[in-house]
């Protein structure tokens, strides 16, 4: 390496402060609806963080004489009790506030895994042409080829699902994989476009080596579609791992999760309508403020990705 | 033409031969099935012999070969619970899913439309507020949850539907209709939300692309009524995008309705495959995905063929 290569410009000061600029501009002017998904989120985020000063009871703490208690603001509800409790006593308040825990987690470890493993192949494919290239899309399109549920549910159906009170890694790493192939090729179109461009050229001209240039180079022209697909993807993960959980194969009981919540709750409905009801609404706040507001985050920071 | 219908055939193959292998794998995975099969105290001898004739005594590689046969005649085992090849239970499943996606694609497609041309000229207006905003919530809301509120408050609360089930007759006969609208409407609704939210929402930004163009224009300033306008010359024209989505979001309602099924005990072929896991019924699980996968691959492969025929341009993309 020589110094001299520290001294050219690397891939994000070519086109400085472009998405920089815009940002600042709509900070200024975000709309209502914006802060409001923000707010919901952030309640989300300090609820789940804080769980254990702001939840009111232990999650999993039942009380049998306490049972199918309804809302605090209906006539037999039981003070303290804010939304209720279950089939065996537990508050649902504090198992709402816990399995955002849960949620936001696996939602989040999954965005990561998917949008690292999707950047990284995208990458890879749209550098080094050629085999390398046509194996990478060939999974892509082998996954894309069928509904990843069903895979989700052969692949669990064989493995089992994750033990009781364990961190559940089968269900991340599962999340996790979903939905790499749209990183894979966002990222593959970008870089087969700027591979051609002039930094690229000089940088190679001056030595540079392959992973200087994917790593040094490219992925800072790369990092802003791909934060707009992780927030939107944050959302599919979240309903993704809701729907594994509610059919019985995600989160398992007792640790609360929404899906498994509502999955539980739903065999009440016709006598407790708030076992299903509360956690289903918090699964749609939270998807609801974060596709909101990554529509918005996308429109902002790169509208080319708009589709459908 | 041909070179276009070829590559699309590769690709729908490929997929098909993917699924397959990713079937051949959780099969195996899903260790010996031989002891599930006989009784406990069945002899090792026994065991043998049984897993002899099931070829589960050969390599890996020549397993996979001899699979690739036998799903290529159309035989994944038997039942571990029924007796019975395990692909027959799984078609005979078939028809209700499809009875339950077709009705869904109808339904959203029928809404979605309108919903979306309508907001589209009538921009920013509170109807097209009103209608983004469902939309969107039926994009975020997961089906479950869909199903299971409508179930709660048309079902349960004013008794106007059926909460599970399907109905009983044939849809050749007119006279069973009542009945089983009846059940099906629910669940359609359920599952079609979401391509009811997508379609519309597409439809919206489609019209609103060519509203742009020049002979719309024209077609105003040549004193056209608005309403030819938007249906003749713009929405003909805002189509190929929206026909491509419809497309890909009727394959999606296939995989949906595994959920949508457990929802409503809907007796398809997502009910069977979840029930088959808790019973540890493998080949069931395998057969019912394998099929869904199928009709998914099939159904995109006609969607590709059908947007090749509407825009040449893509033929030689």
């Amino acid at each position: 390496m020589s110094d001299t290569i520290s001294v050219l410009p690397t891939a994000s000061a070519s086109e400085p402060r472009r998405s920089g600029a815009n940002l600042g501009y709509h900070v200024r002017r975000i709309p209502p609806v914006v802060w409001l998904c923000a707010a919901t989120l952030l309640i989300m985020v300090l609820a789940a963080v804080f769980a254990p000063l702001v939840a009111p009871r232990d999650p999993t703490d039942q009380t049998l004489m306490l049972r199918l208690k309804p809302p605090i603001w209906l006539a037999d509800g039981e003070p303290g009790y804010i939304l209720g409790t279950d089939e065996v006593g537990r508050d649902i308040l504090s198992r709402i506030i816990y399995g955002a825990q849960v949620s936001l987690t696996i939602g989040l470890v999954g965005v990561l895994i998917g949008s690292i493993l999707g950047t990284v192949l995208g990458m890879l494919a749209g550098y080094f042409s050629g085999p390398i290239d046509e194996t990478i899309m060939l999974l892509a399109d082998m996954q894309l080829a069928f509904p990843f549920i069903l895979l989700a549910i052969s692949i669990i159906a064989v493995l089992g699902p994750d033990p009781a009170n364990a961190v559940p890694w089968k269900l991340i790493v599962i999340v996790g994989i979903s939905g790499w192939m749209t990183y894979a090729r966002v990222c593959r179109g970008v870089v087969l476009t700027l591979k051609e461009r002039e930094f690229v050229h000089s940088v190679r001209a001056l030595g540079g080596s392959d992973n200087r240039i994917l790593f040094r180079h490219i992925l800072p022209n790369i990092l802003s579609p791909v934060v707009v697909l992780a927030t939107l993807d944050l959302a599919r993960l979240i309903i993704l791992e809701s729907t594994l959980s509610f059919l019985g194969l995600g989160v398992q009981p007792p640790s609360p999760s929404w899906g498994g919540m509502l999955g539980q709750g739903r065999q009440y409905l016709d006598t407790a309508w708030w076992l299903s009801t509360f956690p289903g609404m918090a699964i749609m706040l939270t998807t609801l403020a974060i596709s909101r507001g990554g529509d918005w985050l996308r429109d902002v920071l790169d509208p080319t990705l708009r589709s459908g | 033409m041909l070179q276009f219908l070829t590559r699309r055939v590769l690709r729908a193959l490929i997929a098909l031969w993917g699924i397959v292998t990713i079937v051949f794998i959780t099969m195996r995975l899903s260790g010996d099935p031989v002891p599930l099969m006989l009784p406990p105290d069945a002899p090792i001898s026994e065991m043998n012999r049984v897993r002899a004739e099931l070829g589960l005594d050969k390599p890996l590689p020549v397993q996979y070969v001899v699979f690739l046969g036998n799903v290529l005649h159309g035989d994944l085992g038997r039942s571990i619970h029924m007796r019975q090849p395990a692909i027959d239970l799984a078609l005979e499943r078939l028809p209700a899913t499809f009875e339950l996606a077709i009705t869904a694609f109808v339904l959203a497609v029928v809404v979605a439309l309108p919903a979306g041309l309508i907001s589209a000229a009538k921009r920013n207006s509170i109807w097209d507020n009103l209608a983004m905003l469902l939309a969107l919530i039926g994009q975020s809301a997961p089906t479950f949850y869909i199903g299971i509120m409508l179930i709660l408050v048309l079902g349960l609360q004013l008794g106007w539907f059926p909460v599970s089930g399907r109905g009983q007759g044939s849809w050749l006969n007119p006279s069973d209709w009542p009945d089983m609208l009846n059940h099906v409407f629910l669940p359609a609704v359920t599952l079609g939300a979401f391509a009811m939210a997508s379609i519309a929402r597409l439809t919206r930004s489609a019209v609103l692309e060519v509203m742009r163009q020049d002979y719309i224009r024209t077609a105003r300033a040549k004193g056209l009524d608005e309403m030819s306008v938007m249906l003749r010359h713009n929405f003909k024209n805002a189509a190929i995008p929206i026909i491509t989505i419809m497309g890909l979001q009727f394959g999606t309602l296939l995989g949906g309705a595994v959920v949508t099924e457990t929802v409503f005990s809907w007796p398809g072929i997502g009910l069977l495959a979840i029930k088959s896991i808790s019973s540890r019924d493998y080949p069931i699980v395998q057969s019912s995905v394998l099929l869904v996968a199928m009709a998914f691959v099939v159904v995109n492969f006609l969607v590709d063929l059908a947007y090749g025929w509407l825009d040449p341009r893509i033929r030689y993309a």
